[in-house]
């Protein structure tokens, strides 16, 4: 056990080296959604309402979440294609290790995405509302989506062949991004739309911590319990999936 | 007699939606403490003999014990006891050549403090001391490649499985690579090697296994094995391609073996060396059509596999 928390912390601290040895590209991406939220933020704010900017940051930091997607499928896809997988598969280390690593390494980069991103928006006047305790559980129900998230990307890493693939999903990232309840509410679009919007994922962890927060915006009803399942049903789905596809990697 | 370092029976491995199997009765002894080639071309199966050994990848039939243990039921022992140069170098590219021998040092459990000598002392020993703060994606192949090597000696290992270290290097590149694997090999470690070069496992192997449809075809050491396949080959080279197809066919009829042409040259297998040699040249006096160069010389890897590929085919041709 002391063995695999070692081993553990040892694969995510490689991550950390890798921030170490391209600051750009991290800071890039850190700052990345800032501008996303700086960028609708301003286009839509004056169209949309005075308080739009505050219901549109807890949507931003469900979207930071889900932008991580993209990240632990790169990094997982390209271990897998340089064969350092392999070479750590080699190694006389916990297999769950390996994952564990991956996790730990992912959960760091997002939850640094995110405080920038609180930082950046309390600059311009965002808020929690409804004190410290809510707004703590509000960041665990993100960072509980961006774990759910974390599986979703090593599956998806284990099973794409190559960069190519990769390139694909970083595109389908925004339509999933947009049919959610991220940047508008969904009751507003066209039913149908709407109803997809609903179901996102994406939507019910920006609701929750919309009401967490106390910022504007309609709450639908059982927002906060779905925000609790969604994560839950993702993980049990794509956990699972993971494991298996690592093992087929010896097949 | 000491038990081998590696020993194959029977192994079979299909891959998924394959129609043919990778490897199809695969067997391979391998005596500890010398430097053992697999040779084969593209698709022979090399790569999937070594993921098997290296408990990467699960066998579908047969057994193999690699250091005194069964791949199948005690990998992790084998884990510890084996280091794996892969196909493709497999270090991370972000990381400079320290910060990869350091991370995969930890892996191994070395404390950090011993980790970081163990990186120098390796960075040291295969030339890579002043590339060592660089990042993996400046370096050139040889030197991934020697970084790689590197990589998988942080804990000495018994058996060093070494999958084409110098398919797609430049010549420079192979001879920093062959260098670096005749050190270990002076070390005393048991290494198997796989190649497509018939010259790299000249080079390097004391003991050879030629590898052909997933199934090894022959066995020995290097002299022994072209010894065995398709005897010499005599080189006739022309003043011009005209000449060369006139003196074709006698040059066939005293050939052992179907003649391959190319331009002004022609080249033979033959049984009997000497007698050949002379027979030719006679017969090519006789004709009056005399050929300004010839050579005496082993066959080229290209030509034992051509050699197994006809028989294969007759075999083939026959069961049909
Ligand atoms: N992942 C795979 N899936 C299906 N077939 C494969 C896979 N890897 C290799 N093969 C096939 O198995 C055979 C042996 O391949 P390999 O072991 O890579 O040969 P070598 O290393 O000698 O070039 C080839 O016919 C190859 O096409
Ligand atoms: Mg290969």
């Amino acid at each position: 056990m002391t063995a695999v928390l070692g081993e553990t912390w040892v694969l995510a601290r490689r991550e950390l080296t890798h921030w170490r040895q391209q600051p750009a590209g991290v800071i890039v991406n850190w700052l990345f959604t800032v501008m996303i939220a700086l960028m609708f933020g301003g286009l839509f704010g004056g169209a949309i309402g005075e308080d739009y900017f505050d219901y549109l940051m807890p949507g931003m930091f469900a979207l930071t979440m889900f932008f991580g997607v993209e990240a632990t499928m790169t990094a997982v896809s390209t271990d897998a294609a340089k064969g350092v997988t392999d070479r750590f598969r080699s190694l006389p280390i916990h297999s769950a290790s390996v994952v564990l690593g991956r996790c730990l390494a992912d959960l760091m980069n997002s939850a640094v995405g995110l405080v920038v991103l609180v930082g950046a928006a309390a600059a311009l006047g965002w808020r929690w509302q409804e004190g410290l305790g809510r707004a703590l559980a509000a960041f665990g129900l993100l960072l509980l989506l961006r774990f759910a998230l974390l599986w979703v990307g090593i599956f998806l890493g284990l099973v794409v062949k190559g960069p190519e693939s990769v390139t694909m999903v970083q595109i389908l990232v925004w339509p999933v991004g947009f049919l959610s309840g991220v940047f508008v509410d969904p009751a507003t679009m066209p039913s149908w739309l709407g109803t997809i919007a609903q179901w996102n994922p994406l939507s019910a962890t920006a609701a929750a911590s919309r009401d967490l927060f106390g910022n504007p915006g309609l709450i639908p009803d059982h927002a906060m319990l779905l925000a609790a399942l969604w994560p839950l049903l993702l993980t049990a789905i794509f956990l699972p999936l993971s494991v298996h596809r690592h093992r087929r990697l010896g097949s | 007699m000491a038990e081998p370092a590696i020993s194959a029976d029977g192994i079979r491995k299909t891959y998924r939606g394959a129609q043919t199997p990778a490897l199809n009765g695969f067997d391979l002894e391998v005596p500890g403490g010398m430097v053992y080639g697999l040779l084969g071309p593209n698709g022979a199966g090399k790569t999937t003999a070594v993921r098997i050994l290296a408990t990467l990848m699960r066998l579908d039939a047969g057994r193999a014990v690699v250091a005194g243990h069964d791949v199948s039921t005690e990998a992790a022992r084998v884990r510890q006891r084996i280091g794996l140069v892969g196909q493709y170098a497999a270090v991370d590219e972000i990381l400079s050549g320290r910060q990869n021998l350091v991370l995969f040092g930890r892996l191994n459990h070395l404390g950090q403090a011993r980790a970081v000598s163990r990186a120098d002392e390796l960075l040291e020993r295969f030339g890579l001391a002043e590339a060592g703060g660089k990042p993996v994606a400046k370096y050139s192949g040889g030197m991934r490649r020697r970084l790689d090597l590197a990589a998988s000696l942080i804990v000495s290992p018994e058996v060093l499985f070494v999958d084409e270290p110098t398919t797609g290097l430049d010549p420079q590149g192979r001879q920093e690579v062959w260098s670096a694997l005749r050190e270990l090999v002076a070390g005393g470690t048991t290494i198997l090697l796989t190649t497509q070069y018939l010259e790299e496992a000249d080079q390097l192997a004391h003991r050879i296994a030629m590898l052909w449809h997933g199934r090894v075809v022959s066995e020995g050491t290097p002299d022994e094995l072209k010894a065995t396949i398709g005897g010499d080959w005599i080189d006739l080279a022309f003043a011009d391609a005209d000449q060369a197809r006139q003196a074709l066919p006698t040059v066939a009829a005293h050939a052992d073996g179907e003649p391959r042409t190319e331009e002004h040259r022609i080249s033979v297998p033959v049984r009997q060396r000497t007698r050949a040699l002379i027979a030719i040249s006679t017969a090519l006096a006789a004709d009056g059509v005399e050929p300004v160069e010839v050579n005496l010389r082993r066959p080229t890897l290209d030509e034992v596999f051509l050699d197994l590929h006809r028989k294969q085919g007759d075999k083939q041709e026959v069961a049909a």
